[in-house]
């Protein structure tokens, strides 16, 4: 009883959300879609393995899926770059929000990264960009999207896929402006200040709650695996598809206002 | 500068000379020029011909016609809302240092008699981040364009958002995205002009919207900075990586525009975006 009102720690939320043994983009795709087929590229330039993509059905509804993926073993890990993606995920992910669109077919966001990989390439193949084409594309998007963050919601790049109907927020789950490392480096040229930076920067699911910035929390299981994650995901399951048969039904003009309306009331002044 | 003050042997009291006649070094000849002398030469070094910062007032002088600017929200202010450490304190210190609320100023002017909407970002203002009065003033002014069917213009320079107000200043991002879009929606004209630096959430949101997007020379852009590349990929990064020049050349912004010419080239694009209806010309 005592331990429920204990207000829970934000840097032991960001080691939950980043604990290794705890579930990535694809354990979902296993456990909550039916009939999943993968659709690969940005037809531009690569496929990123960091972010995958497909269609799927949900409880019987075809959906276009879209989840961030930082790899199980270290070995897969590394081949998907830590589910960090270059542009040519963010522009992967819009072909297929686009190819949605056309077939008026809900989308499903899962949201796990560190944030949008800095390098040289990803710099010239212009980061930024895709992602602004990103949040732009799916300010009008004409089909209803749903996100959830599963892990680590970082900056920009866990943003690109936010901009939806319905954003919820597992319970241990994190989205935050910048890594406490990042923002302790530069605050205070010290990362090894990010414990306490994490309790300043406000990125616990009870703080976006508390903002008005996510729709619902889904309470995680106290031993948090892939094993013991199907009661999790039953009730996120029901949630997505009961947000489906509501947002459907919207005329299409009617989706798009409503959710533009949603985020603008976020001013935050 | 050090070096000028330290030289006594001509007894001229720099000093007290730099009180009455504020100097500048140029960061890249390293000569030393009177402020105001850089201020009436558009903040060009008058030797080598590299752009100073520009204060965002000059710069409304330099684009717009004279008189026709009427700034909007120009009282609105930040607050530490997420009581992040010292974040008050450093809002009084740029308050004081740079004469500005915050690190954007918005309004609506004229460019050789056309009216526009625009919006100027100031660096000198905690790296002209973007927390929710930056995003608020911005997409306050987008709406009054897309409302008054003005044309947008807004330049860009961001060290990216604002970390003391946490994931409000992320959510600017999305905000900015959606009004953009309105105005796109309407069909109406949005020019991006990158400056030194754009950087981050501001790159990775509305500095990447325009319908047409110009750079001034040699200005950084990017979406992560160049120290946290380098560490990440334990390299060293190219000549001239996230310099204009390099976007450019990698497909990423429509023109480098020199900003003496910045003015004539942005009314002449708002010129070449005057409806044509099909009737006699």
């Amino acid at each position: 009883m005592k331990q429920e009102i204990i207000k829970k720690d934000a840097w032991d939320i960001v080691m939950k959300a980043r604990a290794n043994n705890r579930p990535v983009g694809r354990h979902y795709i296993d456990a909550m879609f039916d009939e999943f087929i993968e659709l690969h590229g940005d037809r531009l330039y690569g496929d990123d393995r960091a972010l995958i993509g497909g269609l799927a059905t949900l409880d019987g509804i075809p959906v276009t899926v879209i989840a961030q993926h930082k790899g199980s073993s270290l070995e897969e890990r590394v081949s998907v770059n830590f589910g960090m993606a270059h542009p040519e995920g963010y522009r992967k992910s819009m072909r297929l929000m686009k190819q949605a669109e056309k077939f008026h077919r809900p989308v499903i966001c899962i949201i796990d990264t560190n944030g949008a990989y800095p390098g040289i390439g990803a710099e010239e193949r212009g980061q930024g960009t895709a992602i602004a084409d990103n949040l732009f594309q799916l300010s009008s998007l004409k089909t209803p999207v749903i996100s959830i963050i599963i892990g680590e919601g970082g900056s920009g790049g866990a943003l690109a896929l936010s901009l939806g109907d319905h954003l919820i927020m597992l319970e241990n789950s994190i989205f935050s402006v910048i890594t406490p490392e990042g923002c302790a480096t530069i605050l205070y040229k010290d990362a090894s200040k990010a414990e306490e930076v994490a309790r300043h920067l406000k990125l616990t699911s009870d703080d976006l709650m508390g903002f008005g910035l996510i729709d619902s929390i889904i309470k995680e299981p106290k031993e948090f695996t892939k094993d013991t994650m199907s009661d999790l995901v039953s009730v996120l399951k029901k949630e997505i598809v009961e947000k489906i048969y509501e947002l459907i039904k919207l005329d299409t003009d009617e989706l798009v206002i409503r959710r533009q309306e949603k985020h603008l009331a976020n001013a935050g002044v | 500068m050090k070096h000028i003050f330290q030289d006594k042997s001509n007894g001229i009291n720099y000093r007290r000379l730099e009180n009455i006649a504020p100097i500048i070094e140029c960061s890249s000849c390293g000569r030393n020029v009177l402020e105001e002398l850089a201020r009436t030469n558009s903040s060009i070094c008058p030797f080598c011909g590299n752009d100073f910062r520009m204060k965002a007032h000059d710069r409304m002088e330099q684009i717009l016609d004279n008189g026709s600017f009427k700034e909007t929200n120009k009282s609105m202010s930040s607050v530490d809302k997420l009581h992040f450490p010292d974040y008050t304190k450093k809002l009084n210190k740029y308050k004081k240092s740079s004469g500005l609320k915050e690190a954007v100023v918005t309004g609506i002017g004229a460019i050789d008699g056309r009216k526009v909407a625009i919006a100027i970002m100031d660096a000198q203002f905690m790296m002209g981040s973007m927390g929710t009065v930056v995003g608020q003033k911005i997409v306050s002014l987008t709406e009054h364009a897309t409302k008054n069917k003005l044309p947008l213009i807004i330049f860009c320079a961001s060290g990216g958002a604002r970390m003391q107000e946490g994931v409000l200043s992320l959510m600017q991002m999305s905000r900015c995205s959606i009004a953009l879009n309105r105005h796109s929606e309407k069909g109406l004209l949005y020019i991006s002009v990158l400056t030194h630096p754009t950087t981050g959430g501001v790159t990775a949101s509305f500095a990447m919207q325009g319908d047409i997007i110009l750079a001034e020379p040699g200005a950084l852009i990017g979406f992560a900075g160049p120290r946290v590349i380098e560490q990440t990929v334990k390299q060293e990064l190219p000549d001239g990586f996230q310099r204009s020049e390099h976007l450019i050349e990698h497909g990423m912004i429509d023109n480098i525009i020199l900003r003496r010419n910045m003015k004539y080239t942005l009314s002449h694009l708002l010129k070449l975006h005057t409806p044509f209806d099909g009737g006699a010309l």
